[in-house]
């Protein structure tokens, strides 16, 4: 079936009239309607998602532009949404495991006195990261930018009563502004250079007319909006904070949508990035950097969530760099694996902070493969898919990324014995958080009696475990559906390409070897009632990140501090208010000082008059004429 | 030697001066009208002399509206006079202080 | 020549009077000496061609003008006289620096010619009839307003002289007699 563009605006219309609508009365709803409605919405929006994107599935349909409206009239800019292979992938994703999220959250938000309105935000969310994906151009993709900003602040800051909560709201949204300025200087220069912020204007033109100057400049800039959404270093500090808001809120934001659109805005604006090698190079480098980095602080973290959370933003570096690399298909493809697995990551974290009562410290956990049979399988696979283990799809989506750095040669195979080093991490950090979890001797505190998720949770944790499981078959090298997916996404630009078969497998084997050297090195040091100390001022030091959080604390906010006093005493009161107030005393002086002149004596007026008589007659002298 | 508009114009000024100071160092208010009188007739001396001078008839047609106004001002001026003395039963200004900032 | 005489008698005669208005300490001197000048001032306005002006400063300030003066010294006390000394501290020197001071810019400023003009040797005698014609030609407007100032000047009088507070009623006529 054709894509009708009342089926493209459908997405983005129904979750966002279903926001409106569970804000209006959501409060007014029993409990599981306002959770049932939210998902009815997402969920539609999948259906409808599918249909509309059959069609690429065959190799045929075309790329469909929804125009909305004209928006901003004087700059020639209007709003509309596109319809192509790269935004229906990023649509299918949103709604789909947003679904999921949806449903789970059925289950995990019970008995919360919001239960309605966490829906209506959620619901908001998912519109305004439609609109994201699926803009026509740089005007309406910011918009949907800014919104899911907004949407992620609200969502982390839910439980607003704690003061945690609501800081680290404020903070996702501070840091988000700061990438966010670089990109709007990024759009101001396209705006300069074309005269539109359409898409297919920009980009069709950028080969032509843009020098390799002013599309590094601009590739610079996006890069910094992209590093502030996708946290990357050094943006990245929000999103380790953003864990106090509800797991699933970190399941659906933080892991598998709105830390993405970064990615997604790099290849959709991959021909701006095709002129600008150097560009793409600093891409990469950023985002290997900025994997090698978190997997490190991971290894260290005690707190479920947070290692999560460090994952997420080490596997984005992952994708930044196969996409730095020119490996679009690759870095989409790695998108959506991880989706599927650190979605279910995190709502199986969530199924278990559940069960153990809002425990979240690891080593208060252990031996709850008993307790939790579902979650733990489920984990498990979640577990090997994002170690890299065959044939599950992570292994295919990150050997595909590093195949294709290792293919371009020269520096770029430093960044690929750098993946490697960060996969075999990742794979040891990954290992011991279930071991600690999962496995061993039970440390959970007395009274807490860990049960089973419900099945509404779980049945989420199913389907993605499935997905996780099998998703490696969209995109293998003998059959790369997800490539020929996307071709006309990525028309006319350059894309890496994979090595020889022969080469492939050799790197396939060592990929698979790392990750299975990083589970054996964690069993070895977390399993059989063996757990390692993990203290000093070396593991301090790493698990409180560097202490890059303090740094910032101290410059920015401190320095930010010490100007609004500066500005708000020194220059309002005393130089602003004291002006003001000067005018008056001066005015009082002035008069208090001429009183004496009246003395009431009218012979000393005759006098004065007489003194400026002479005066006047003195001045008209000496000009020697009137 | 002839008599120049000069001299009469040396000479109003000198009645000026000596009116003004009788208006600047005399307490009692009737001589201090006075004096401005004297200082109201060198103006008009100048007028006409300056009349002649110029070989015009606007001088002594100032002449004549200073005396109108001059007669007028004494009118008034003298009646505040008296009625002030009738309060303060004093003629010198100086008890006068009461605008005193 | 005549001017000459006439001017050095009249002068010494004016500055004489002016003197004696200033300085003398009975008030009624004061007045006597005002009369000397102002009559030496009627004699400068005929020397200088200006004939009805005389004849009406005689009239009218000598006339009229002192002899409201003279009424009015008579009631406000003619035998009190002043205390001399000064009770302003700084009057005494300082009009008298000012008034030098102006003395001399003013008699400095008479040689300039942007100050007198150029002299303009025309006849310029202030009769009757030139006067009138120029005065209620030129001057109508001006002429009138002086009318009503009269008028004004004499209700003023009226009002002030029987303004007052628990004295016996009537007020004293202020007379006045205007220009013609």
């Amino acid at each position: 079936m054709e894509a009708s563009e009342v089926m493209v605006s459908l997405l983005i219309l129904l979750p966002l009239g279903g926001s409106a609508l569970l804000l209006a009365v959501g409060r007014r709803l029993p409990e599981p309607w306002a959770g049932l409605l939210g998902t009815l919405t997402v969920g539609a929006g999948f259906v409808l998602a599918a249909i509309a994107g059959w069609d690429f599935l065959t190799g045929g349909g075309h790329a469909t532009p929804v125009p909305w409206f004209d928006w901003l009239a004087p700059l020639g800019v209007s709003a509309g949404l596109l319809w192509d292979p790269l935004s229906a992938l990023m649509a299918l994703v949103v709604t789909g495991v947003g679904s999921l999220i949806h449903l789970y959250s059925i289950g995990y938000m019970k008995g919360d006195p919001r239960f309605g309105r966490f829906f209506a935000y959620m619901n908001l969310f998912v519109a305004s990261m439609l609109i994201l994906v699926l803009a026509d151009g740089f005007a309406l993709l910011f918009v949907g930018w800014e919104l899911v900003g907004l949407c992620s602040y609200l969502l982390i800051s839910f439980w607003f009563e704690k003061p945690a909560a609501a800081a680290a709201g404020k903070k996702a949204f501070v840091v988000n502004r700061v990438g966010d300025a670089g990109f709007l200087v990024a759009l101001m220069l396209v705006f300069a250079a074309f005269g539109s912020l359409n898409y297919e204007e920009v980009l069709g033109r950028a080969s032509g007319e843009l020098s390799t100057g002013l599309a590094t400049a601009i590739t610079l800039l996006l890069l910094m909006g992209a590093a502030g959404k996708s946290a990357q270093f050094p943006l990245y500090v929000w999103l380790p904070d953003a864990m106090e808001g509800p797991t699933p809120v970190s399941a659906l934001i933080h892991a598998a949508t709105m830390v993405t659109a970064g990615v997604f805005m790099v290849a959709r604006t991959g021909a701006l990035f095709d002129l600008a090698p150097a560009s793409a190079a600093v891409v990469a480098g950023v985002g290997i950097a900025t994997a090698l980095y978190a997997a490190t602080i991971a290894v260290a973290q005690h707190d479920i969530k947070r290692v999560l959370a460090y994952s997420t933003i080490s596997q984005l570096g992952y994708m930044f760099a196969g996409v730095g690399a020119g490996a679009y298909v690759a870095g989409m493809f790695h998108l959506t694996t991880h989706a599927f697995f650190k979605a279910l990551l995190f709502l199986g974290a969530g199924a278990v902070i559940h069960a153990l009562a809002g425990e979240q410290d690891l080593r208060r956990m252990g031996g709850l493969w008993r307790k939790l049979p579902i979650t733990a399988a489920t984990m498990v696979v979640a577990w090997l898919a994002i170690s890299g283990i065959p044939p599950l799809s992570g292994f295919w989506s990150k050997d595909e990324i590093l195949a294709t750095i290792f293919a371009r040669g020269g520096a770029w195979r430093v960044i690929w014995v750098l993946g490697l080093v960060t996969a075999l991490l990742t794979a040891f950090y990954m290992s011991r958080m279930i071991y600690l979890a999962f496995f061993g001797e039970k440390r959970w505190a007395e009274g807490v009696h860990p049960h089973e998720a419900p099945r509404v949770m779980t049945f989420s944790l199913a389907v993605l475990a499935v997905l996780s499981l099998g998703a490696g078959v969209v995109n293998t090298p003998w059959r790369p559906g997800l490539e020929h997916f996307l071709e006309p996404s990525f028309e006319g630009m350059e894309m890496a390409h994979l090595p020889s078969a022969g080469t492939q497998w050799v790197l396939a084997a060592i990929s698979a070897g790392v990750a299975l050297l990083g589970i054996l090195l964690a069993a070895a040091a977390y399993l059989r009632g063996r757990r390692p100390a993990e203290e000093g001022a070396a593991w301090d030091l790493v698990r409180r990140g560097y202490r890059v959080d303090e740094g910032y604390a101290r410059v920015f906010a401190a320095g930010g501090g010490a100007m609004a006093r500066f500005a708000a005493d020194t220059v309002d009161q005393k130089g602003v208010d004291g002006l003001v107030n000067g005018v008056g005393v001066l005015v009082r002086t002035v008069g208090e000082r001429l009183r004496p002149l009246q003395t009431g004596f009218v012979r000393q007026y005759g006098l004065g008059i007489v003194a400026g008589a002479v005066a006047l007659l003195a001045w008209f002298l000496s000009r020697g004429g009137f | 030697m002839t008599v120049t508009a000069g001299w009469y114009l040396a000479l109003a000024a000198v009645i000026f001066v000596i009116g003004a100071g009788g208006m600047l160092l005399r307490r009692n208010a009737l001589v201090m009208f006075m004096s401005v009188e004297l200082m109201l007739n060198a103006a008009n001396l100048s007028f006409v002399a300056a009349g002649r001078q110029l070989g015009l008839l606007d001088g002594q047609a100032a002449v004549f509206f200073v005396m109108v106004v001059a007669a007028a001002e004494v009118v008034v001026g003298l009646a505040i006079i008296v009625a002030v003395f009738r309060r303060r039963a004093t003629a010198s200004v100086d008890e006068l202080s009461g605008l005193k900032g | 020549m005549v001017e000459l005489v006439l001017f050095v008698i009249f002068a010494l005669a004016a500055l004489l009077g002016a003197v004696t208005t200033v300085w003398a300490r009975n008030p009624v001197y004061s007045a006597l000496g005002l009369m000397l000048t102002l009559f030496s001032v009627a004699v400068f306005y005929v020397s200088n061609g200006a004939h009805f002006v005389a004849a009406v400063q005689v009239i009218v300030y000598a006339g009229a003008v002192m002899t409201l003066f003279l009424f009015v010294i008579m009631l406000v006390g003619v035998d009190r006289s002043e205390d001399r000394r000064e009770n302003l501290p700084v009057q005494r020197p300082l009009a008298l620096a000012l008034l030098a001071l102006f003395g001399a810019g003013v008699l400095v400023a008479g040689r300039f010619v942007w100050v007198t003009g150029e002299e303009f040797p025309g006849a310029a005698i202030g009769t009757v009839e030139r006067l009138g014609s120029d005065l209620f030609r030129r001057w109508v407007l001006p002429f009138e307003l002086t009318a009503l100032l009269l008028i004004i000047a004499a209700a003023g009088a009226i009002a002030l002289g029987m303004f007052r507070r628990g004295e016996e009623g009537g007020g004293e006529d202020e007379d006045e007699e205007g220009a013609a």
